[in-house]
């Protein structure tokens, strides 16, 4: 984005005037600024724990069949949606639109995927509390894949049968039951499936579930990547000349984000998110549903079937500690939404829940105002930060983008068996027919 | 069994040091301050009525912030004797930005010897953080408020 004359005008006159002291080789951190900047390193991102609710989570071959059913739109209504349709990995597993378009459009935005095997909740508004959890709700929802479970049961036996059978044991016998059925949906498959026996429901949502726990172990596969401030963080924290890893401007910049800015009341640690809920005062969109974000979404989390202390999780209640002691009500809730990490958000416009805001430009003069909340109160105070203020956290933020990776060495080498490269995944997605994703991922034909 | 009863009014009671600041005219400017420099951090406190001893015993050094944890509370008599069969209530917030704790913690097990498992303890930002603790058994009711420094 360019910079409008006078902005850049300001920040030079400012970089004269105040900053001329500054020099980015040696900037005068206090101890708190100093760790408060450590904290935010993706070194600082602990291995990846284990999901208790998933025990696939990490095991190859579920990796393999849930990134072939990532990409797969016949996991859809219409034959023509797949994951990978709105969660485009050339993209940080996003569309770059207001509002996810699959069969219809949803009333969200769109959510990068890199580290949300960290979340304890997912979805804006953290209405699931898995990866596996998560990936079932698009699957049946009419407006995105508008696909059905038992759909997705048939799915898997006629095409996925091996591979499903090496993972999660022998497929049950569905073969003589209706082609569509769930319990949500169109008014048929509710009524198929009411149909049912209980044993024949129970048989069709755990192969639904265990598509969710293959996809979600692909998806544990997608991690952030370090970016310049990384480099810059690192640098910092090991004493070495930090000189030349970010611009003046940028330093100064981040300066704002771990002070006056108060960004990292929401956006802290190696992910930049406090994983929590948070009401900023983004506008309500005309023509849309009235959205109450989490003070709704506790109760769908609690009701959900598939969620940790379900029947299919694979935890005890001991593992499920973030849903056991969930803040489940209270007026902060309202119209409170989950910060998304801040990597790579220079290249996610547009902005907020249902893309309310185009540009990070203007995400900042919206925090800088600190606008009344159209429901609930907004947590922000208006902040009088400068125009040159805004332009520094600005280039700061573009600093939390992948740096272009030049070889093929794996940064994680503990997880090297799995971690896919983004690259090969783009030309997987955009270059090739299912049938030979499949070859790609290692199936047999 | 003990329980905890987050959304008691209990859980407002972060709000009284911000109304305090708010009184002071510090205001809101206040927020991204370090916290005050005199700040008590132990954890071993006497009730505010005196009627009991209260001891958090995070397990951990130091307290992490944005993971759930599973703390120990210990209480006894003002004497010294360990206080059994209580009922325990747990909240928290940040004064200095008025908000309270993204968990609702429960006592949830009773350890013997006056030790309680109080599960769903969690942090989602440094800086400072109060815990209040509510004690009631048939000695009668009463609280101690922590104060935390978290990753500063
Ligand atoms: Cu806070």
């Amino acid at each position: 984005m360019r910079l409008p004359l006078f902005v850049a005008a300001g920040v030079l006159a400012a970089a004269v005037a105040g900053w001329s002291w500054f020099d980015p080789g040696k900037p005068a951190w206090s101890p708190a600024e100093a760790k408060l900047i450590a904290s935010l390193s993706l070194s600082t991102l602990p291995k990846l724990p284990p999901d208790p609710s998933n025990a696939v989570g990490d095991d190859p071959a579920a990796a393999a069949l849930g990134r072939a059913l990532f990409f797969d739109t016949r996991l859809s209504g219409n034959g023509k949606v797949a994951c990978a349709s709105c969660h485009v990995p050339d993209r940080q597993f996003q569309d770059g639109t207001p509002l996810g378009t699959g069969m219809g459009q949803t009333n969200r935005r769109t959510m990068p995927i890199a580290g949300t095997a960290y979340s304890p909740w997912l979805f804006w508004d953290g209405r699931r509390d898995s990866q596996w959890a998560q990936a079932l709700g698009p699957l049946e929802s009419l407006v995105e894949h508008g696909a059905d479970r038992m759909q997705i049961a048939r799915l898997m036996a006629a095409n996925y049968a091996t591979e499903y059978e090496a993972v999660f044991g022998p497929l049950p016998e569905i073969t003589a039951l209706p082609e569509h059925a769930t319990p949500l949906g169109t008014e048929a498959a509710k009524a198929a499936w009411t149909s049912l026996a209980e044993r024949q429901r129970d048989d069709v949502n755990r192969v639904f579930a265990n598509v969710g726990k293959a996809i979600a172990a692909f998806e544990r596969t997608i991690e952030p990547r370090p970016t310049r401030f990384d480099a810059y963080a690192d640098a910092l924290v090991a004493g070495r000349d930090t000189a030349g890893l970010l611009t003046a401007v940028e330093v100064e910049g981040l300066r704002v984000f771990v002070g006056k800015g108060e960004c990292t009341k929401c956006h802290n640690g190696p992910l930049f998110t406090d994983q929590h809920f948070h009401n900023t005062g983004v506008p309500a969109v005309a023509g849309l549903p009235e959205d109450r974000g989490r003070i709704v979404a506790t109760a769908q989390v609690l009701a959900d079937p598939f969620n940790c202390l379900g029947a299919y999780s694979d935890a005890g209640p001991a593992g499920c500690a973030e849903l056991r002691y969930m803040d489940r009500e209270g007026e902060d809730l309202i119209r409170a939404y989950k910060p998304p990490s801040l990597r790579g958000v220079a290249e996610r416009a547009p902005y907020m829940h249902s893309g309310q805001i185009a540009t990070l430009a203007a995400v900042l003069r919206h925090y800088n105002a600190a606008p009344a909340a159209p429901g609930g109160h907004s947590e922000l105070r208006p902040m009088a930060m400068s125009e040159a203020e805004l332009a520094a956290l600005e280039a700061f933020l573009r600093t939390l983008s992948e740096t272009p990776r030049m070889e093929t060495s794996h940064d994680r080498p503990d997880r090297s068996h799995l971690a896919l490269e983004l690259r090969s995944i783009t030309e997987i997605a955009t270059g090739l027919s299912v049938p030979s994703f499949r070859r790609a991922a290692g199936f047999a034909d | 069994m003990p329980k905890s009863k987050s959304k008691s009014p209990l859980r407002l009671l972060w709000l009284l040091p911000v109304a305090l600041i708010g009184v002071g005219g510090i205001g809101f400017a206040a927020m991204m301050q370090p916290p005050p420099a005199d700040l008590d951090l132990s954890l071993t406190r006497a009730t505010e009525n005196g009627l009991y001893v209260g001891t958090l015993e995070p397990g951990v050094s130091p307290i992490p912030v944005g993971t759930i944890q599973a703390w120990t509370v210990a209480v006894t008599t003002p004497d010294g004797k360990p206080l059994e069969h209580a009922d325990l209530w747990i909240v928290g917030g940040m004064p200095q930005h008025g908000h309270g704790l993204p968990t609702e913690p429960q006592v949830t097990e009773e350890l013997g010897g006056g030790r309680y498992r109080v599960e769903g303890m969690k942090f989602n930002m440094p800086g400072w953080w109060t815990i209040t603790l509510k004690v009631s058994s048939a000695a009668g009711t009463d609280s101690a408020t922590f104060n935390l420094n978290l990753g500063g």
